[in-house]
């Protein structure tokens, strides 16, 4: 009874708090499999709570009941047991046990089926007329402490920002380049493991235009907290004209016009293009940076700006422990060389504003 | 030969060299609520740097090391050891025995225990503890740079040989050293929970030990057995790792479920309800134990049958817990309550853990487990059951059997205000973690960036774990002030055991006579049907003891040496230490020890036990 009481005011704040933070929060699902994955928790929840209203109300009873009086010297009848009360709660249980078990192992098998088996195409993916329905497959690896988004089918890198049209459904492979790694977009869809040496995948829509969070959820070393990443959902057009940009990229990206952005470029092809392509050209040790001024932060959580880039290509390691990229000082990029540098890095970008 | 008494000593000299299973009972238990302290020290610091987002209180990589350290210390040096002084000074008191089976291995296990402790801990000041979280994952593990990680190995191994050594000699002890009439369905249901839990430790730290072993040989000869460029598979170590630790959260419950069935019964004055389907609850848990392990890696890619399996037969699991539950309730309905703080943890036990055990329920749920997995809803989870009951068990087992171990009993007064400020702290701190979880906040995160709706509740979390620190501050201050307590300590709560039917502290042969057990309840039985005093089963006669030895020291201290020797891949030191080692058996061997007796006449002459 103490115990119900105690646990009053944290209801109090939990509605205060809402449910989460928009596009972030489980309880805040915004595609199908997120809403699948809801209700089956709310169904747990409910025959959860009913076992423990039962449990809690048996509980007050005995020990209001029950308590030690005062001057109270009795010795209790002492019980063996009870039989039919045993038969009761062996199988009251196991019945409502059986309510959870088998919508779970059928959602377990619709998550696990991407609808691209070895030959041909699922009937799920298929629409009223027999069209394959779109869908788009994205491999994304992760590495320490960042994540590539590879579209096989449309050759295209990107970093970070995982771009996905609306309504079609995304068929995500997960892989690792170093330790285990797992990709959560709790408003979209549970996780999955990245496991170094194995392919694991799995799949979602999003029906609405947005920017949703997504986390690693496997400790993978000092910086595992800042290892997030986004889905960028847009139409299936803008997806179109977004795949094909990044997969070659404007000409005045590689040539841009402007005196300083021209220097810039220099200094980005002499230092960075080795790590960070831009669209097919240079290396993919670091994310890709075709459209990097579309990113909403940098480095995966700083505030997109001058200052936070500059912060961050001076000393990556104070801000992100642990990771790869090399800090640069002035020693190798001078203050003027850095102004011109991020100037050329803001007009990455490949879709039309 | 037998000498009559062994010279006097002093009384360093005795409990180090002591086999008594009363003393290593208190040695396991003092030693457990030491590293008890530590790793709680570790949560607190934590738990301040959760306080707010981007704390910078602590740097990412000490974080990473406390919260390794905090998990696998409150395991495998705080818990279990805990667990196991109650098994060690208990057991042979419940079964009316004069010591465990083996009493030079129950030595040895406790002082290789110790030993493995220290190693463990020893990384902190050599340059980092190990990093990789207490489940220690390839190759977040085997690529860890720096030596935590090999202390984290040898640590592991060195006390889960003591580990297991226990749960063998348990075993022993209780098919074997059980008095006269006292059946395997006339055991207090701790001593079975202990018969449970040293079987789950039979079968289960050998995976461990392979799991360690490899993740050795990966670190530090040059194996490949974890990597993938070589072929190797780092899942494999996720089974072995799991294959022991399931079972290991088994070991860690069923002990305080047979503490509270102790204590419920005592302070119901009602014997337990259900007694048998108790009994054949905690078999089952212990069988599905072993069966359940795939649920920690649902989202590893196991695919759906596999999942789909491991998620029902850990459902399965909630059914005996249920009964348990059930007959619990039970043992009250109908009974006299009395509220000490023993009985109070006890009481806190079953709501906490019946709302640990539908959170577990739900983890099952292999298709929500997407969602669940490696948040802060699992975080809630586990400490809701192994706070909730594990460490509710221990608490209530602390207030239970002080008396009898110490010879004094703890303020209730004090014990009262440390219960409801620690019950408070624990639902504060883990309440709300549950939400947490599912709002977007990993678990294992040095930090949580602002913005994102979760420092509300994080702060909540932290001010709870201040309460928890607070509470257990006055448990040790309990502890020092009711040292004077030490009138009405043979059986303080009118107890129905046989260890109760002892005098405190307990003489080292414990009985006399070896008590004729005619019930369950024996002492209770007696009470009600007999005198109040237990039959004896044997005429009065002299009592043979074995003799103490340094011998397990040396032996725990060998496979130290070694240890730090395979640590720093040092082959002379590595076989300097196994040498010691195996001279020291060699000496255990080739030396005859027969004990020694105590006569009739010393026994009379201070004969108070059996009342």
């Amino acid at each position: 009874m103490k115990h119900m009481l105690k646990l009053l005011p944290f209801s109090l704040i939990l509605l205060l708090a809402g449910c989460g933070m928009e596009n972030l929060s489980a309880l805040d699902p915004r595609g199908p499999v997120a809403e699948m994955q809801l209700s089956l928790i709310q169904l747990s929840l409910y025959i959860m709570i009913f076992v423990i209203v039962i449990v809690f109300s048996i509980y007050a009873f005995v020990l209001i009941r029950f308590r030690e009086r005062p001057g109270d010297t009795h010795i209790p009848k002492q019980v063996h047991g009870n039989r039919t009360l045993e038969f009761i709660w062996t199988t009251i249980p196991i019945l409502l046990l059986l309510l959870l078990a088998i919508p779970n192992v059928m959602d377990t098998f619709t998550l696990a089926d991407t609808g691209i088996p070895d030959e041909g195409v699922d009937e799920e993916l298929l629409d009223e007329d027999d069209e394959v329905q779109d869908y788009v497959v994205i491999e994304a690896h992760a590495h320490q402490f960042w994540w590539e988004f590879v579209y096989p089918d449309l050759g295209v890198n990107a970093g970070q920002d995982m771009y996905i049209p609306t309504d079609t459904r995304v068929i995500v492979e997960l892989e690792a380049s170093d330790v285990i790694h797992s990709f959560w977009v709790p408003a979209l869809a549970g996780k999955q493991d990245n496991v170094p040496g194995i392919t694991n995948d799995l799949w979602f829509e999003a029906p609405e235009e947005g920017i949703y969070m997504g986390k690693c959820t496997e400790i993978c070393g000092p910086s595992h907290w800042l290892m997030d990443f986004k889905v960028v959902a847009v139409d299936p057009d803008t997806f179109d004209s977004w795949a094909e940009t990044m997969a070659e990229p404007p000409e005045d990206q590689l040539e841009p016009e402007g005196e300083v952005a021209v220097e810039g470029r220099d200094i980005f092809v002499e230092n960075c293009i080795a790590c960070h392509a831009i669209g097919d050209e240079g290396g993919n040790t670091g994310p890709n940076f075709t459209n990097y001024s579309e990113r909403t932060v940098v480095a995966g959580f700083l505030e997109y700006s001058d200052d936070n880039l500059h912060d961050w290509i001076r000393d990556p390691d104070s801000l992100k422990p642990g990771n790869e990229m090399p800090g640069f000082g002035e020693e190798a990029i001078s203050d003027d060389e850095m102004d011109a540098l991020i100037e050329y890095i803001n007009t990455l970008s490949v879709l039309d504003e | 030969m037998a000498n009559s008494s062994p010279a006097k000593k002093s009384v360093l000299w005795d409990w180090l060299t002591t086999v008594d299973h009363k003393k290593i009972g208190i040695m396991y238990f003092l030693a457990g609520l030491f590293f008890f302290a530590v790793a709680g020290l570790e949560a607190i610091l934590m738990r301040i740097q959760l306080m707010f987002p981007e704390m910078s209180f602590l740097g990412e990589q000490t974080y990473n090391e406390l919260l390794t350290m905090h998990g696998t210390t409150m395991l495998f040096l705080a818990a279990m050891p805990l667990f196991f002084g109650f098994m060690n000074f208990v057991v042979p008191l419940q079964i009316g025995a004069r010591d465990v089976a083996f009493p030079f291995i129950n030595s040895l296990g406790f002082w290789l225990f110790l030993f493995g402790g220290i190693i463990l801990n020893v990384s902190w000041f050599t340059g980092g503890a190990p990093d990789a979280a207490w489940t220690s994952y390839v190759p977040l593990s085997s690529d860890s740079p720096g030596h935590g990680v090999d202390y984290y190995v040898m640590g592991l191994q060195v006390s889960g040989a003591g580990t297991l050594m226990s749960g063998i000699n348990f075993l022993v002890t209780i098919v074997n050293m059980r008095a006269p009439g006292m059946s395997m369905m006339r055991m207090p249901l701790f001593t079975w929970s202990t018969f449970v839990t040293s079987m789950l430790i039979l079968f289960a730290f050998p995976a461990l030990t392979v799991g360690l072993l490899l993740l050795m040989l990966d670190r530090i000869f040059g194996g490949a057995f974890f990597d993938v460029a070589m072929g190797g598979n780092v899942v494999i170590w996720q089974h072995l790792f799991w294959i022991f630790g399931h079972p290991e959260v088994y070991i860690l419950i069923l002990p305080a479920f047979g503490i509270f069935s102790e204590v419920i019964s005592t302070f119901a004055k009602k014997r337990l309800f259900g007694y048998s389907a108790m009994v054949f609850a905690t078999l089952i848990i212990g069988f599905l134990g072993f069966m359940v392990w795939a649920h920690h890696m649902f989202t590893v890619g196991m695919g759906p049958v596999a999942n789909a399996i491991f998620a029902v037969a850990t459902m399965a699991i909630a059914v005996p817990t249920g009964i348990k539950i059930f007959n619990w309730l039970l043992t009250l309905w109908g009974g006299r309550i009395r509220f000490t703080v023993a009985n109070l943890f006890a009481l806190a036990f079953i709501p906490s853990f019946v709302m640990g055990g539908v959170t577990g329920v739900m983890l099952a749920t292999s298709a929500a487990n997407y969602q669940f997995h490696d948040t802060y809803f699992v975080v809630a989870h586990f400490h809701y059951v192994i706070i909730g009951g594990s460490v509710f068990g221990i608490f209530a087992g602390t207030f239970y059997w002080w008396p009898k171990m110490f010879g004094y009993r703890l303020s209730e007064a004090w014990g009262k205000w440390f219960f409801w400020l620690f019950l408070i702290g624990f639902h504060m701190t883990f309440f709300v973690q549950h939400f947490l979880g599912l709002m977007g906040m990993p678990r294992r995160v040095a930090s949580y960036l602002d913005g994102q709706n979760l420092n509300d509740l994080n702060f909540i979390s932290t001010m709870g774990a201040f309460f928890m620190g607070t509470a257990f501050i006055l448990l040790v201050i309990n502890v020092l002030i009711s040292r004077k307590n030490t009138e009405n300590t043979d059986d303080p709560w009118d107890g129905r055991t046989l260890e109760w039917a002892t005098t405190s502290p307990v003489q080292e042969y414990n009985f006399a006579q070896t008590p004729l057990v005619r019930d369950l309840d024996a002492l209770f039985y007696e009470k009600m049907n007999g005198d109040g005093r237990m039959k004896a089963a044997e005429p009065l006669g002299d009592i043979h003891m074995p003799n103490g030895s340094i011998l397990p020291i040396f032996i725990a201290l060998g496979l130290s040496i070694a240890s730090f020797g395979v640590i720093y891949y040092s082959w002379p030191v590595i076989i300097g230490g196994l040498v010691v080692t195996f001279f020291t058996m060699m000496l255990r061997s080739v030396i005859e020890d027969h004990g020694y007796n105590i006569p009739v006449s010393e026994i009379t002459g201070e004969k108070g036990e059996d009342k």
